[in-house]
């Protein structure tokens, strides 16, 4: 049961921070399909960088691992992001279209930069020093308190990063001004025009820096779920995982502190094949059950859709592209 | 007018189009001064909300120059508007709807980082007893009435120190008693300072409320001139060109004939609001009823409610009766069951491109809209409506490069008319128009009253849905009169005179409130 | 005043142009398409070396050329292009795939549904397909595959109507809903595949001896002909839905009322059409359409079901259809051009695997054509308006 929880919980960090960027744009009314293609990007481009790295130092450093990992997925993403924005704000492409192209090219892409750079297209890669920074326990609380440790504190780092991200983002909507701005260009882009917000910056930013932390979980997918191993054949893996973050926002009804206990519905669902059976003597199959998120998000989106308030319908823009002249 | 008094705003030579063949301003030059309040006086499409949104940085200016305070200034974005002390109302407010009503004030502001909604709401309530708004901050949007948001919107232009206020058509959505309440609170902003342009097409309004009034037509500027020294006449002919001795035939009704029978009609909106209320008319053969009303007080539902587009209240009855004699009830009946019961219905709605026609498609395309279905083959037959697009084409000198060009990118004139002759096409027993004129030139305009009177004798019932009031004097045979839903009075349009209209457009005679009462 | 910043003009302002003429917007296009093959030659010559021309060759070579053929000049040659596994063949077969799925979208999209559950759809029809072959394999063959027709139809049908319900009831999104449709059918496909295959590790072909539920049972027995070739009917049937669906969308009352509804929903209940009827069967055909595919992918192709029996093509197939705007015989073009650059690359990996050219280039090419032809998209629906020199300079000089 604990370990249970335990794979759980460290699913959902793992989609939590992927649906946390797609949240963000979504909620400047960007619907960005391309989610999936992000993640692996910036799981291929981290996973490069500390890979040649820890190959070219004799002793890598933490610090440089963790920053050079870091840094190079989240502005990887960024550039795809980059590229979302500027095709469906700029250029005013639809962003289905748009979002879908990236996700192929966003594959595309990480493929080939792992061949390129790892030189190897078969077979698993390791990275293990990453690997161990990844998964280093928070040394005190993770083993004397029992359960406790068990439960709250036999994770990685990105987990309490995830959490943080999202309290973060919870406050900066609700509680600043940049947040106000935000969600009034993701309700009413002509109201927030109106009202002086420059709308395509705050869309590009919200597409970016979405986009960019959409990555870190592509890196943080590698480095922990994998256990710091690249195969290419894992970019289906992440890229289902995409998919699924764009199903937990939904889930979520937009709102960043939702996603946390939403993700961790996921996460028991993902894993209910193989504990579910050993636990109350039922045979579960791994799909049926997998399958379970997408149909309770179904759920949830009618249940809001028949709902009749209005601030869980999601951000009112949603999928539109905004051209102040429009006649 | 003191001749000291320095121009806040100069507009110098503004040119505005749209597409290749729209000039919505052109040239305009004229000046805003401090401290008054300006009436911004044109008909529809005058060029008068294109021209103002160029100073709340909707639109940019194709060429001319705009100086605020004397200095030359490029307004790129609201923005831009607000830096400069110019706020706008527009009439499709600009609020977010899931938003307090605070929320919505503070949106955009550049006031620190985190949100002070105390303080906020303290400067509101500040505002608000200052010139006498009534606003509560935490009331979410969408639980507001149309009269609540433009306050809000006042206030939310007002808090971020706005001193030219913008007000696009305001009253056209609010009861006399909020027009009155508005007025009183444009007159304390003046007091106080602020500069106020009002853009109206209501005669009335501008003598009551302005100081001056500049007047445009079909894009141009024409002149300003003091509110004291000008009458509704002067006014008028200013607005209309030269003094226009309204000139609509109206030929004698013959055989009159009951054809629809409306009796006890309510309906509810989308929000669930009621607006139309035990509406009882009768419509006859032959002759033209006209219906007049502020806009927004049901004509659009009572149209629609007798074309089958809306669902009435329980209880009510539309009766039609054949020319054979027979009765046939319209209620609860779509369109197309309508059709198929041989009532020959034609409609003309206010939302020519949005619901009369399609726009992305060709005349041809547009006249199979209501005939699609004909024949008994699952296959479409273009060949009727081909000859008939020709033949309106020609007939009413519609002007487009091809039958087959969307009609989307005709000018307005000519989408009514591809709109009108298609109704008029099906020879209907019943011809409903809403607005039938509306934004469009002199010419076409009595195209369409001929039109009207040509089925008029042809012994169609018409209803017609105005709201310029001479043309319904002169056009109409009867005059229903709408006023928030329900019928304030029915006319002889030969002997009713504009005053006793517009009266019973803001008030509902008593003997009438006394008799709904009793029911 | 407060701000100097406000004192002069945007560079440039975008308005909306009044529609091109068809052939400027086609030479736009076409300028799109060769600035990505001249970026795609660049990024070829940057990582891997190997020329421009090289690279062209190739591509076309790997798109419609024949595996081994250094020089097509006679006869015999060209007529190799058609064999069974010249890469122009696969070409064809493989675009007619992804022509079938952007053709049951066409209505769809018509009428402005943001149906992205193709995928989904497909393998709602494949799966279908698929059990009777598994379960009933004994059945006769004239009445196993009309069986497996319908049932494809039906279940591709069925998946596409279950959000067009909830649209119109509650107005529920339609793009999220169909979306989350295509990852229940996954896993209900993943389901099945792991349940057949039992202790094996892979399914593999079903009914690989009988042949049952393949298309080729038709004319088992009978003498070869040419005519009797599994991938020639499959083409073929997806030739006459393509030239149905034009017909359809173009000719019939049905697809009168699409257009309507498409353009404006208040304009089609003004009309009479009722709105929400339309919805529902135009979203039963473009599913039953998707369906079919399934099926004949199923019967035809691969005799087996997968997951990925689909190769994304659900969802290229939204690209395909939006860049051709809901036009079938466009859609043939761009699908023939979308297939013939990933198999030309393929190919490329295939030749020069070793120069680190891996599949994964071949993605990225495909990616950047994709996004250079639907960013040119704007250049025919906007222009931009740049200031005029003379406005510029009296700025300097101010």
């Amino acid at each position: 049961m604990i370990i249970w929880i335990q794979k759980a919980i460290g699913f959902a960090a793992l989609i939590t921070l992927a649906a946390l960027g797609e949240l963000l744009t979504e909620k400047s009314g960007g619907l960005n399909l391309g989610t999936p293609g992000t993640m692996c990007v910036g799981a291929a481009t981290g996973f490069i960088a500390a890979f040649r790295y820890c190959q070219a130092v004799e002793e890598p450093s933490v610090i440089i691992i963790l920053i050079l990992t870091l840094l190079v997925s989240f502005l990887s993403a960024m550039l795809i992001g980059l590229i979302y924005s500027f095709f469906t704000v700029t250029l005013r492409i639809n962003q289905n279209v748009v979002g879908l192209v990236l996700t192929i090219f966003g594959c595309g892409l990480a493929e080939f930069l792992s061949i390129y750079f790892v030189q190897s297209s078969s077979g698993n890669v390791r990275c293990d020093p990453a690997n161990r920074v990844f998964t280093a326990l928070i040394p005190w609380v993770s083993e004397k308190l029992g359960v406790v440790s068990d439960l709250l504190f036999s994770y990685g780092f990105m987990l309490y990063v995830t959490i943080a991200i999202a309290v973060g983002m919870h406050l900066v909507f609700n509680k600043t001004r940049i947040g106000l701005n935000l969600r009034a260009v993701g309700e009413s882009p002509a109201t927030a025009d109106a009202a002086g917000i420059n709308v395509s910056r705050y869309k590009y930013a919200a597409s970016c820096i979405g986009s960019g932390i959409t990555g870190l979980a592509g890196v943080y997918c590698v480095m922990e779920f994998k256990s710091g191993a690249w195969a290419t054949a894992d970019i289906s893996t992440i890229q289902a995982f995409g998919w699924m973050a764009v199903a937990l926002v939904i889930f979520a009804v937009w709102k960043p502190l939702n996603l946390l206990w939403g993700s961790l519905v996921f996460g028991i669902c993902y894993w209910a094949y193989q504990y579910l059976p050993g636990m109350l003597g039922i045979k579960v199959s791994t799909d049926l059950a997998q399958m379970l998120p997408y149909i309770i998000t179904i759920i949830v989106l009618i249940i809001v859709s028949l709902g009749k308030k209005k601030e869980n319908l999601g951000p009112a823009s949603l999928g539109m592209t905004y051209f102040r002249e429009e006649r | 007018m003191a001749p000291e008094r320095t121009p806040v705003i100069q507009l110098k030579g503004i040119t505005k189009r749209f597409g290749s063949s729209v000039i919505a301003n052109d040239d305009i030059t004229m000046d805003i001064y401090e401290g008054e309040i300006l009436a911004l006086l044109g008909e529809n499409g005058s060029g008068k909300t294109t021209l103002l949104n160029m100073l709340s940085g909707i639109y940019y200016p194709d060429s001319g120059e705009i100086y605020v305070r004397g200095e030359h200034v490029s307004i790129r974005s609201p923005h831009d508007a607000y830096l400069l002390g110019i706020g706008m109302i527009h009439q499709h407010f600009k609020l977010v709807n899931v938003f307090t009503a605070a929320e919505n004030i503070i949106l955009g502001i550049d006031e620190g980082a985190v949100i002070d909604l105390k303080t906020a709401k303290k400067r509101i309530l500040e505002i608000c007893s200052e010139y006498g708004f009534e606003i509560d901050p935490d009331q979410k949007i969408y639980d507001m009435s149309v009269s609540q948001k433009q306050t809000l919107e006042i206030v939310k232009a007002l808090y971020r120190g706005a001193d030219v206020l913008i007000l696009d058509e305001p009253t056209a959505v609010l009861t006399p008693q909020e027009t009155e309440k508005l007025f009183n609170v444009i007159r304390n902003m003046r007091n106080a300072g602020k500069t106020i342009v009002i853009i109206t097409h209501k005669l009335q309004e501008v003598l009551e409320i302005s100081d001056r009034v500049a007047i445009l037509r079909k894009g141009r500027y024409i002149d300003s001139v003091p509110t004291c020294d000008a009458t509704e006449l002067s006014l008028t002919e200013m607005m209309v060109g030269q003094k226009v001795e309204l000139n609509i035939d109206r030929p004698e009704p013959k055989n009159c004939e009951l054809r629809l029978s409306v009796r006890g009609l309510s309906c509810k909106n989308a929000e669930n609001i009621e607006v139309l209320k035990d509406i009882t008319f009768d419509a006859y053969s032959g002759e033209i009823l006209g219906i007049a009303g502020i806009s927004g007080c049901g004509q659009k539902e009572l149209l629609e409610s007798i074309a089958g587009l809306q669902k009435p209240e329980p209880g009510a009855e539309i009766v039609y009766i054949s020319p054979e004699g027979k009765n046939e009830s319209l209620i609860g009946k779509t369109p197309k069951k309508i059709r198929a019961m041989g009532v020959s219905l034609s409609f003309v709605p206010e939302d020519r491109i949005g619901m009369g026609l399609v726009g992305s498609m060709g005349m041809v395309d547009n006249m199979l809209l209501k005939t699609y279905n004909r024949g008994s083959t699952p296959l479409t037959d273009k060949k009727p409506s081909k000859r008939l697009a020709e033949q309106i084409r020609e007939d009413l000198a519609v002007v487009t490069p091809s039958i087959g060009t969307p009609v989307r990118m005709l000018s307005g004139g000519n989408v009514q008319k591809v709109l009108v002759g298609r109704e008029l096409s099906s020879s209907p027993t019943v011809l409903m128009t809403a607005y039938a004129v509306r934004g469009l030139d002199i010419n076409t305009s009595y195209v369409i009253y001929r039109l009207l009177n040509e089925q008029k004798e042809k012994g169609v019932a018409v209803v017609f849905v105005g709201e310029d009031l001479d043309v319904l004097l002169a056009l109409s045979d009867r005059i229903l009169v709408l006023c928030g839903g329900r019928v304030s009075g029915i006319l002889d349009a030969r002997t009713a005179t504009k005053e006793q209209v517009g009266y019973l457009m803001t008030n509902i005679p008593e003997e009438q409130e006394a008799q709904d009462e009793k029911q | 005043m407060k701000n100097s910043k406000i004192a002069h003009e945007p560079l440039f302002h975008i308005t909306k142009r009044p529609p091109m003429s068809k052939l400027s917007a086609f030479s736009v296009r076409i300028g799109a398409f060769f600035a990505a093959l001249i970026l795609s030659a660049l990024f070829v010559l940057i990582t891997i070396g190997i020329d421009p021309w090289t690279f062209i060759k190739t591509m076309i070579k790997g798109a419609f050329g024949v595996p081994g053929a250094e020089k097509a000049d006679s006869f015999s040659a060209f007529w190799s292009i058609f064999s069974k596994d010249s890469y122009f063949w696969i070409t064809l077969k493989t675009a007619c795939k992804l022509l079938l799925i952007a053709v049951a979208l066409a209505p769809a999209f018509k009428m402005r549904f943001w149906n992205i559950g193709a995928e989904g759809q497909l393998l709602a029809g494949g799966m279908g397909a698929a059990f009777l072959m598994f379960n009933y394999g004994t059945l006769p063959v004239y009445i196993l595959l009309p069986l497996m027709l319908i049932v494809s139809i039906v279940c591709g049908a069925v998946w596409a109507v279950i959000p067009a319900v909830f649209k119109a009831k509650f107005n529920t999104n339609e793009t999220l809903f169909t979306l989350m449709m295509n990852y229940i059918a996954m896993k209900i496909v993943d389901y099945f595949y792991n349940l057949w295959r039992g202790p094996m590790s892979a399914l593999g072909m079903i009914n690989p001896s009988t042949n049952a539920g393949w298309l080729r049972s038709i004319w088992s027995g009978k003498e070869a002909a040419w005519f009797r070739n599994e991938d020639l009917i499959f083409m073929f049937i997806i030739i006459l839905i393509t030239v149905l669906m034009y017909l359809y969308l173009r000719f019939t009352k049905q697809g009168y009322e699409i257009a309507v509804v498409g353009d404006s929903q208040n304009t089609a209940k003004y009309a009479g059409i009722s709105v929400n009827k339309v919805m529902l069967r135009t979203m039963a055909i473009s599913g039953a359409i998707c369906g079919l595919c399934g099926f004949l992918c199923v019967s035809s192709q691969s005799h087996t079901i997968t997951s990925t029996l689909g190769n994304g093509y659900g969802f290229t197939a939204i690209i395909v259809a939006w860049l051709s705007k809901f036009n079938t015989f466009v859609m043939v073009g761009v699908s023939i051009l979308i297939v013939a650059l990933e198999n030309g690359s393929m190919l490329m990996a295939n030749t020069y695997g070793d120069l680190g050219f891996s599949p994964a280039s071949a993605k990225i090419i495909v990616g950047v054509m994709l996004l250079l032809i639907i960013g040119c998209e704007f250049f025919i629906n906007y222009k931009l308006a740049f200031r005029s020199r003379a406005a510029k300079k009296e700025e300097v000089t101010e």
